[in-house]
């Protein structure tokens, strides 16, 4: 194996002290980084130092220490803020649902750090991501889901490049249970053997996101309209809803047929939520725009022939099998590539905003954002 | 690895002499309060040691007052003075001052109702003592206490201290001198005009643990810690006479040597200085150009294109420990607040790297960063527009 010189990305958990720990056993020569993330604007100078959390900063830190290996923490604050946070408030802000931690591997953890890191001589970045990246026959790197089912993170990478999978080590890849990574952190030693695997989105604190928008949106009251277009009740802001949400919309009065209303639609430009039964969210087409290919394209790039595949369109959802092809259409007035993807059953929750993953087996083809998605026999008896 | 160490300015390594003194003190028994025989003989080692590091800085032994450090002696500088001259409420400072300082500052403002005036820094840091003078007329009859740091511990500039203590004297204001850098490392005296004055124990050699705040014979500033009143009433703790033997170990070591190890001091800063002006022409000095006011023992430049904690990392990868200037505790570079305070703009001050000499420091060390230097610099520049300019293409890359 060739030894090389790895940046290991340290959240100070334990996932990442432990890819950190078995790329320093691979003989690599490795380097610790914790990424600051956040910087309380207006606060640079003196006061109230809104800084980093300095508790995961401290655990990184002290992994590093354990491993023996040097650590730094870098400010990637700004970058954050422009690439993540603020591209979260605008596609909330314009009714999409976007993803952040899909996001930050894209263009922070992948792009940002990556980028500085190879500026200063190393040769890849290593995560504590659960996924794998294999070499095939012709050469050509791919992604696939990690050995752990239930860990598999896969999908929030599925995002990256070819380029960028390049220089991506995921030492967890191949570990069959996470209480295994526990077990190996206790064993090694790590203070954070036992720490809580994080959840909510790092930069909302409470997990509020609803109440976190309603700070950054200018949100104001608005109707809620059933499928026939008549009023069934006032939100205070359409853009912090999602479709599928079902609690949060206040609709006092029950649906006829006595059944529960979910979100089906949000039409920011007339702040309006659309809402209707469960099978309503029931969705089998889905168009897909920003396509990015994980690795090599496969030869149906440029054939446009349908290929059979599996669509992913939530961290944890499971995977549905359909086909998809590679073709043009209209985007908001201009044509550009789009994946048309026809599933073999529907599923629910569907948003635009949000990114399908493309899989064949347990490897990751690409990725869209979700532009559109129908109900083809629904429309059909339209 | 032999490391390189030039963040002597952080703290320096503890002199051997003042690390024999700790010993020989530690093992004595008593409570330097106590009455009975052990306690007098731990008391006479106290008052010995007070003596020695009064007459380094030419003080009244009466006027020492040990602290914990230098950040409790300017805390019960401010605070004392701010409260003892109530119902005043004006603050005179400057914006180049140390986080020891400034966030008391800040703290008397949100929490005692105090008012701070800053006074402007020119760009290379020096007070506008013209505009000090023009603070000290406008709030007459209201200020409380008026504070400037003796030199920069980030760009190293030393303050015209007797002038500015001078104007305060002829308005009757009391003046806080923070000296924790300048003492030491300059000739400084506790003279005319300064009210307090804060000196801290691990910039010149003793341990950390230890500092003194210069108390005026006649002045009194309101406790801040309460207790047994140990140190003239006006600060309280058991008496840490081990650290207090250290430290005055280190002052008269460091006093004793004081000249000729400025000039040895100032003559490596010198050749760093001009190697890095030479090899780098990006590079811009910060801090004084003139060399008679600057601390011997700093070299602080602004690495354009360049983030300091690239730089910081390109130089502890090869063995050589120097500082952005400054860091928030989760260990992040921030823009330097000294830099900013002088008028420049944020790129300036998220640029910075500061090699601070000291009584280790020696020829080799020196040579060593004038070679690494340069290619570190064109390292960390390349990440740098890295940063501006991303070259990875991703799918969302220009939304």
């Amino acid at each position: 194996m060739k030894k090389l010189k790895v940046l290991a990305a340290m959240s100070g958990g334990v996932d990442s002290a432990v890819a950190a720990a078995r790329a320093v056993e691979a003989g690599h020569d490795v380097v610790g980084v914790h990424l600051a993330l956040s910087r309380m604007p207006g606060t640079l100078r003196t006061g109230s130092r809104g800084c980093c959390t300095i508790e995961d900063a401290s655990d990184a830190w002290r992994a590093c220490e354990k491993l023996g290996i040097p650590y730094y923490t870098w400010d990637f604050s700004e970058r954050f803020q422009e690439e993540v946070v603020d591209d979260f408030i605008a596609e909330y802000a314009a009714g999409r649902t976007p993803n952040p931690c899909m996001r930050c591997n894209e263009r922070i953890k992948f792009a940002a750090l990556l980028e500085r890191a190879l500026a200063l001589g190393f040769d890849a970045v290593v995560t504590g991501h659960y996924a794998k990246v294999i070499e095939n026959e012709r050469g050509e790197l791919e992604l696939h889901r990690a050995a752990d089912d239930a860990k598999d993170q896969s999908y929030v990478l599925g995002v990256l490049t070819a380029e960028q999978l390049k220089h991506s080590m995921f030492p967890l890849g191949d570990t069959p249970s996470k209480d295994m990574v526990r077990a190996e952190a206790e064993e090694r030693g790590l203070s954070v053997a036992q720490k809580p695997d994080s959840h909510d989105i790092c930069f909302i604190p409470d997990g509020d996101t609803r109440g976190w928008l309603e700070e950054k949106i200018e949100m104001s009251d608005g109707p809620i309209v059933d499928t026939e277009g008549d009023e069934v009740g006032t939100h205070p802001g359409a853009q912090a809803f999602t479709i599928g949400q079902r609690r949060g919309l206040g609709i006092g009065k029950p649906a006829g047929d006595g059944k529960p209303r979910f979100v089906l639609e949000i039409r920011p430009k007339d702040n309006t939520v659309v809402v209707g039964s469960r099978d309503m969210l029931a969705v089998d087409r889905i168009t897909g725009i920003r396509p990015s290919w994980a690795g090599a394209p496969i030869a149906e790039e440029s054939t446009g022939e349908w290929f059979s595949c599996h669509v992913q369109v939530r961290a944890h959802a499971e995977p549905v099998p359909g086909r998809a092809r590679v073709t043009t259409g209209d985007v908001d007035g201009t044509t550009a590539v789009v994946w048309e993807m026809e599933l073999d059953d529907t599923i629910q929750g569907v948003a635009p905003g949000q990114t399908a993953v493309v899989y064949q087996g347990t490897r990751v083809l690409g990725q869209v954002t979700i532009h559109k998605s129908i109900n083809a026999e629904r429309l059909a008896h339209v | 690895m032999t490391r390189i160490y030039l963040d002597h300015a952080a703290t320096t390594p503890v002199r051997s002499t003042a690390l024999d003194a700790f010993v020989a003190q530690a093992q004595r028994n008593g409570n330097a309060s106590a009455l009975h025989s052990a306690g007098r003989s731990v008391k006479l080692h106290v008052e010995d040691a007070r003596d020695q590091l009064a007459a380094t800085l030419a003080a009244d032994p009466t006027e020492i007052l040990f602290t914990a450090g230098g950040t409790e002696a300017d805390n019960l500088a401010l605070k004392g003075l701010y409260w003892a001259n109530q119902p005043n409420d004006v603050i005179i400072a400057t914006g180049i001052e140390h986080p020891a300082v400034l966030e008391t500052l800040d703290w008397l403002e949100a929490h005692e109702s105090a008012t701070v005036a800053y006074v402007d820094v020119t760009p290379e840091g020096f007070v506008d003592v013209d505009a000090w003078q023009d603070a000290l007329q406008q709030y007459r009859g209201r200020i409380a206490v008026a504070t400037l740091m003796w030199a920069n511990n980030e760009i190293g500039t030393i303050q015209p201290i007797v002038q500015i203590a001078q104007l305060c004297q002829a308005e009757g204001v009391d003046f806080h001198v923070d000296a924790v850098q300048a003492f030491g490392a300059v000739p400084i005296t506790f003279g005319q005009g300064i009210t307090t004055m804060a000196i801290s124990g691990h910039k010149i050699g003793a341990p950390v643990g230890i500092g003194a705040l210069l108390v005026r014979r006649d002045a009194k500033p309101t406790p801040v810690l309460h207790g047994g009143g140990q140190e003239r009433e006006i600060r309280s703790g058991t008496t840490a006479d081990a650290l207090i033997a250290a430290f005055a170990a280190a002052a008269v070591e460091a006093h004793t040597n004081l000249t000729t190890e400025a000039a040895r001091l100032a003559g490596l800063r010198n050749q760093l200085l001009a190697a890095i002006q030479r090899d780098i022409p990006e590079a811009k000095l910060q801090g004084p150009a003139n060399m008679d006011y600057r601390l011997p023992t700093n070299v602080h430049f602004s690495f354009a294109g360049a983030e300091g904690d690239s730089l910081l990392f390109g130089l502890d990868m090869a063995g050589i420990e120097s500082s952005t200037g400054s860091a928030c505790n989760a260990g992040v570079s921030r823009p330097s607040h000294v830099v900013l305070a002088t008028g420049q703009d944020e790129a300036a001050a998220r640029s910075t790297q500061r090699f601070s000499l000291g009584h280790t420091t020696t020829q080799e060390d020196i040579d060593a960063v004038i070679a690494a230097l340069p290619g570190i610099y064109r390292a960390a520049a390349d990440a740098g527009m890295a940063a501006q300019m991303s070259s990875i293409r991703t799918a969302n890359s220009h939304r």
